[in-house]
């Protein structure tokens, strides 16, 4: 469990960062909290010529509120969203699902955007992000561009990011004190991937449910006017609709019957 | 010493070093200036025959010092021994075939780790795939592939054993009543690897391997012969720490086997540390048993007769000491309880699987499995309450000692007062109380019971139990279970003692200066405890080691027996220098004193000096009172009889658990609300060690009862090779039992313990799935109680959809499948022509960089497969069948590099929809082995529908003579992403030539 040969190469500024990706585009790869990417080097699943690590770039960990949206800088720890003001009632998706996330420890290391860039179709920041209709600012040598989130990603860890782009920041929307949410997931262990995990929502344009662990990315369904009393024929719909499938940890039936479950518990969370 | 336990508040010698990261374990030693590093290339398939191995490039890269393949191990060693007489052959490396995913293949040493596993992904190697034998079912099929020619079936040995007359028995009792399990594979998991420095110096042929190897030292002949040495040119030697074993560690010797070699071969020490990934998927398992068992029982539940037929699989090989996990209970095959007729047949079996070996429990949890689950549909069946019917067959006190119906000898115990302290002390009626209110609100919440004979201190000699009493005669008696300890006195006086048992957490330094501190009079403190062992040096026997529960009772119990004549020596001379009568003399408090006169006194200090300082001063027989080293082995461990019998331990503690679960229908998951485990352990050495045991074991059990299982797909691959697969539970998913204790001493072990660390991986697995038997009122339980098996065994119809049910597909029944359409403005034909022209495939296979045409039909490309941060290079070769020009075909392929393997089948149909546009509909199958299956399992579906998706895409693209694909339709697998990865590669191609 030895890393491949790469080259190290600290970034010191954004600028850096685009031109390094500019240079070696797919051969060079991002580093952010490593809580994924080191695994992935060691096991030579991935073998990168570049690694480029922009943890010491300064002012990327930032986060602030901003035009009614939490900008979350590329290194900015998962934790520290812990300490966003007001987080419970100003973001309370973000809130609910930051404890589901892995560990304290590698919450402590992981980054909000990374997890976001890594695109695992079972994490709980990219549903978010989805749910919350936020949005992902690129940065390449040929300049930023910004992506919404049902746009961004494209199946499992994969996303819409060229070779040459990373992302700069993501921007989460506050929430109207008359928007409701509700977050569920069941893994295997605490601080596991989810097996699934709902999120639903209701604001003003209306009432849906994302769902993760299930397809390749966070799959988004409106169930606008939905009423309480047809919240079981909505979720068995919803369930029947994903490409469930089997694998080592949940069977097609299982996830199913949890979509059907954790669906059914959030929407009626947010209809109450 | 009558107390019932000895000093048991003091508190733990070495966790100050441990928990301040000063442990000297394995990796932590220092090692030469020209120690080099070993990596091992693996098979990544689990069976073919290795039709070319291709080592070179690995060798001439720089830093690379040799490459090991079975011819250099050959050459060098003989196959490594096992207890049963069978055709098989077992190499630490394959040899001409591949048996197992993770089987070593060759080694690399090089100058650092890096290099090695550099040089490990430059070795090429072809092989021949045969079927994949992966279930004991399938192991036993007339017509399965044979793992071993020479064998002719994968049947390695069938014993049959008769006690008492069962068939009478069955005859005259009112009812039958059976169960039928499987006990899955899993490991405990140490959180140390192994680890190994090896050397061979060629003036005395000796080779000398430092290891984290836990014994039993049985293995070191073992090594020895595989070497081709005498015993005493293999110095084996262990460091002070081991970060866990759980009898794990004891399957290392293969290794140290191949890294001796490597050193000879290398001319250099050499050093392997094994890796997570590793040590998950190649290094040992315990086993997994297919048990039927019947009991011939009365209508009050008295088991009249019990008759056994199980089927254990050990994996490619049978490797010492298998089949020893199917012969350790072979004393214990009616637990606790008084049944005099038995039956048994034992049947071992070779799978493509890791071989099997020590593992906690060993053979208990598969024992107990199987017989509680029996105690629990007993009482199901005939309408009896569980506890009860456990009472009812407990064996009873006054038949201690107690001599079962195989041949184990019981020591002591109270089972009945056991039971009845558990069930108040737990709170019994509380839990029942608690279930029913539960029950009432709807929940699914069910009690589980069980009752346990716990073994410990094995008999070296139950083994040879599998062989016919013939080919015992022949092969010359084995028995006993030696254990050693030396307690010396330095010319300072100060003590030390020594023993043959390197501690992985057990706290051997705490309780062995405690036992001999207590028997010298002095402060725990005062004692110094050494646990590394020295071959050449120390005293050992083959059952030297950490294993079967040992420690308390057989090497404490040595170690009290050499204080003791210690002490008895020393007390000798300090009579003669207080001039008193022997039995005049007191040993209280680090003094010898007078006993009607305490202030006429010496220190033990200047007693325990003098034989080094005026040896001539002592009077009497023999050396000087310097040290005195102790062999023991208990008398009760005889061989196995010319009947079969056979008492495997030497002690024998007793265990009742119940537990109160729920389980969440919605879920699936099973949630421990409470668990109560009694405990006699005979006489209790120090209490937290003993809780400690108890809560480790239980933690184990629970992951096997619940969570792990060292899984395998079909094809063979191995799917658990992290801890994100192989999903071990952590303080939050794991309770804190509540622990309880009885004593009754053993009167066969010089301090009257008994063995404590592994009765809850025995207990517990099976006490659980009582509860969710009850819980879920079912009669078949399938561990682990995952919530996917939870769901399974509930078997509760889906609801009705309007949507229809995604049609499966012609490919469905394989791990990885997909398909899906795209419609491109191109005729069949030219798509068709494209399809069939390297030039056009290397320009469209995703990261391709060449393809020939090997025949017509037949093409073979190298590719670069990436998904985000994940990519390797593969060889991929494909092949066309069924070809119908130019409507549709049939491929398959076969994909090998680095990141492991794959294999796959898939048929394209092209569908005219007008005259200038074609619907392109592809489908497929596939499986993925090696590294990227172990570790990445979870992902491979996804990734793989995007590596279709992009080729496809990247056709229709091609094939159109201008313009976007004229409008990508949903796959067929329910892809509403296959368009819109279509356009966003497009504005992602169109982006990168603006
Ligand atoms: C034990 C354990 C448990 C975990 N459990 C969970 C869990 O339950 N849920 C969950 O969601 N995650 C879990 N994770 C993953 C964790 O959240 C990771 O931290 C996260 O997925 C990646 O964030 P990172 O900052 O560590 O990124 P890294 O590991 O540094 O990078 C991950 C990938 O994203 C790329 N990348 C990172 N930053 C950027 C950027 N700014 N622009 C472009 N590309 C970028 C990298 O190149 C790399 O390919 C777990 C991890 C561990 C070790």
């Amino acid at each position: 469990m030895k890393p491949a040969k790469f080259d190290y190469i600290c970034a010191a500024t954004v600028e850096d960062v685009a031109e390094v990706l500019g240079e070696h585009g797919a051969d060079a790869r991002v580093l952010a909290g490593g809580q994924s990417l080191m695994p992935m080097l060691s096991m030579r699943l991935s073998r990168p010529q570049v690694v480029v690590d922009i943890t010491r770039v300064p002012h990327l960990d930032g986060m602030r509120i901003e035009d009614d949206h939490l900008f979350v800088g590329a290194v900015a720890r998962q934790q520290s969203l812990a300490g966003v003001a007001d987080l419970a009632t100003r973001f309370p998706l973000l809130s609910q699902a930051l404890p589901w996330i892995g560990h304290y420890q590698t919450r402590v290391r992981g980054t909000v955007v990374g997890s976001l860039a890594h695109a695992d179709p079972s994490a709980e920041l990219p549903l978010c992000l989805v749910a919350m209709n936020g949005e992902i600012n690129l940065r390449s040598p040929r300049g930023s561009r910004r992506v919404r989130a049902e746009d961004f990603f494209k199946g499992t860890m994969l996303t819409d990011m060229a070779d040459d782009e990373f992302i700069q920041s993501a921007r989460f929307p506050v929430a109207k004190p008359t928007d409701r949410f509700a977050f569920r997931e069941v893994g295997r262990r605490h601080g596991d991937f989810a097996i699934v995990a709902a999120a639903a929502v209701r604001d003003d344009t209306g009432i849906h449910v994302t769902v993760g662990g299930v397809n390749d990315v966070p799959f988004r369904r409106r169930f606008d006017g939905l009423e309480v009393h047809d919240i079981g024929d909505a979720v068995s719909e919803l369930a029947a609709e994903l490409d469930t499938r089997s694998d080592l940890h949940a069977s097609a039936a299982l996830r199913r019957q949890l979509v059907r479950s954790l669906a059914s518990d959030t929407l009626k969370e947010v209809l109450s | 010493m009558n107390s019932d336990t000895l000093n048991s508040d003091s508190p733990r010698i070495e966790d100050g070093p441990l928990v301040t990261g000063r442990g000297r374990f394995m990796d932590d030693l220092p090692v030469s200036v020209r120690t080099a590093q070993m990596a091992v290339f693996r098979s990544s398939v689990a069976h073919a025959r290795i039709a070319r191995l291709n080592v070179d490039e690995a060798r001439l890269l720089p830093g690379v010092l040799a490459v090991i393949t079975s011819r250099e191990v050959m050459a060098h060693t003989a196959p490594l021994a096992v207890g049963i007489r069978v055709p098989v052959e077992c190499w630490p490396v394959a040899v001409d075939r591949v048996r197992y995913v993770g089987e070593p293949v060759a080694v690399v040493v090089a100058e650092s780790r890096y290099i090695a596993e550099d040089a490990v992904d430059l070795i090429e190697v072809d092989y021949e795939p045969y079927e994949p034998v992966m279930s004991i079912d399938h192991a036993l099929k007339a017509d399965a592939a044979i793992l071993h020619d020479k064998l002719g079936s994968n049947l390695c040995s069938d014993r049959s054993f008769c006690y008492g007359e069962p068939d009478a028995a069955f005859e005259q009792s009112d009812h039958t009543v059976s169960v039928d399990v499987l006990y899955p594979r899993n490991s405990c998991t140490p959180i140390e690897t192994y680890g190994i420095v090896a050397d061979y110096d060629a003036h005395t042929n000796t080779y000398e391997a430092l290891t984290n190897f836990q014994g039993p030292f049985s293995i070191h002949t073992v090594v020895a012969r595989a070497l081709k040495v005498a015993g005493t040119q293999l110095r084996l030697k262990t460091p002070p720490d081991s970060g866990g074993s759980f009898g794990v560690k004891q399957a290392q010797f293969p290794y140290v086997v191949l890294a001796c070699v490597a050193a000879r071969v290398a001319g250099v020490p050499v050093k392997w540390i094994e890796d997570r990934v590793e040590h998950l998927t190649a290094s040992v398992s315990a086993t997994s048993r297919q048990t039927t068992l019947r009991a011939a029982v009365s209508s009050e539940g008295r088991v009249l007769a019990l008759d056994w037929s199980q089927v254990e699989d050990v994996g490619a090989f049978i490797r010492a000491p298998e089949p020893a996990t199917l012969y350790r209970m072979m004393g214990n095959m009616c637990g606790a309880y008084d049944i005099q007729n038995l039956r048994i047949r034992n049947r071992i079996v070779m799978t493509n699987r890791t071989p099997t070996g020590l593992n906690r429990g060993f053979g208990g949890p598969q024992v107990y499995y199987a017989l509680e689950r029996l105690m629990q549909r007993i009482a199901v069946e005939l309408k009896l309450d569980p506890v009860d019917v456990i009472r009812t067959n407990l064996i009873r006190s006054e038949q201690f000692p107690y001599r079962t119906a195989s041949g184990g000898l019981y020591d002591s115990g109270d089972y009945q007062l056991s039971v009845d302290e558990a069930l108040r002390q737990g709170g019994f009626g509380e839990l029942v109380t608690r279930r029913n209110a539960a029950r009432r609100e709807g929940k699914r919440y069910g009690i589980g019971t069980t009752a346990c004979v716990e073994p410990s201190v094995s008999n070296m000699g139950y083994i040879t139990a599998v062989l016919t009493p013939e080919e015992r005669a022949k092969a010359g008696p084995k028995n006993g279970a030696i254990s050693t300890a030396t307690v010396s006195v330095d010319p300072s006086g100060s003590v030390a003692v020594h023993v043959a048992s390197v501690p992985q957490g057990q706290g051997h330094r705490t309780v062995l200066a405690n036992v001999v501190g207590d028997e010298l009079g002095l402060d725990a403190a005062e004692i110094t405890v050494v646990t590394e062992l020295d071959t050449t040096r120390d005293g050992w026997s083959i059952a030297s080691g950490n294993y079967s529960s040992r420690f308390a009772a057989a090497v404490c119990g040595a170690a009290s027996i050499a204080a003791d004549r210690l002490r008895l020596r020393l007390t000798e001379v300090a009579a003669s220098q207080l001039n008193v009568r022997v039995d005049e003399v007191r040993l209280i408090k680090g003094a010898f004193s007078c006993a009607d006169d305490a202030t006429r006194a010496i220190s033990f200090k200047r007693v325990a000096s003098t034989g080094h300082w005026a040896p001539g001063t002592i009077t009497g027989d023999g050396p000087p009172p310097l040290r005195e080293t102790v062999f023991w082995t208990p008398p009760e461990l005889a061989a196995p009889d010319a009947d079969d019998r056979v008492n495997s331990s030497l002690c024998h503690g007793f265990i009742f658990d119940f537990c109160g679960v729920e389980v969440d229908v919605d879920t699936g998951q099973v949630t421990i609300d409470k668990y109560v485990t009694m405990h006699d352990c005979g006489r209790v050495l120090h209490q937290g060690m003993v809780d400690g045991q108890i809560t480790g074991g239980f933690a184990h059990a629970v992951g096997a009862a619940i969570y792990e299982e060292l899984a395998y797909a079909q094809d063979g691959s191995f799917v658990a090779g992290t801890f994100a697969d192989y999903p071990v539970p952590t303080s939050m998913e794991i309770p804190d039992p509540v622990i309880l204790h009885t004593c009754t001493p053993s009167p066969f072990t010089p301090l009257g313990a008994k063995g404590v660390g592994e009765g809850n991986t025995m207990s517990t697995p099976v006490c659980l799935a009582n509860a969710v038997a009850d819980a879920l009122d079912v009669d078949d339980v399938q561990l682990p109680l995952s919530p996917t098996n939870i769901l399974k065994m509930m078997n509760v119809a889906e609801p009705e959809t309007s949507t229809p049910a995604a049609s499966p597909g012609a490919f469905a029944s394989r791990p990885i499948h997909g398909g899906g359409s795209v419609t491109v403005n191109a005729t069949p034909l030219k798509i068709w022509l494209m399809l069939l022209d390297p030039q056009t495939l290397r320009e469209i296979v995703p990261g391709c960089h060449s393809v020939d045409r090997v025949s017509g039909t037949d093409f073979v490309a190298h590719v670069r497969f990436g998904v985000g941060p994940v990519s390797g290079d593969y060889k991929v070769e494909i092949g066309l069948f069924d070809l119908d020009e130019p409507h549709s075909a049939s491929l398959v392929g076969n994909a090998t590099g680095a990141l492991g393997n794959g294999s796959g089948e898939g048929r394209i149909e092209l569908k005219p929809v007008d005259k200038t546009q074609t619907e392109i509909v592809w489908e497929y199958g596939a499986h993925a082995g090696g590294r990227v299956a172990s570790v990445g399992s979870r992902l491979l579906n996804g990734a793989t529908r995007i590596v279709m998706n992009r080729f496809f895409e990247a056709l229709g693209r091609q094939a159109q003579d201008e313009g976007s694909p004229s409008g990508a339709e949903p796959g067929s697998d329910n892809e509403p992403e296959t368009g819109l990865i279509g356009r966003a590669l497009d504005r992602l191609l169109k982006r990168g030539d603006s």
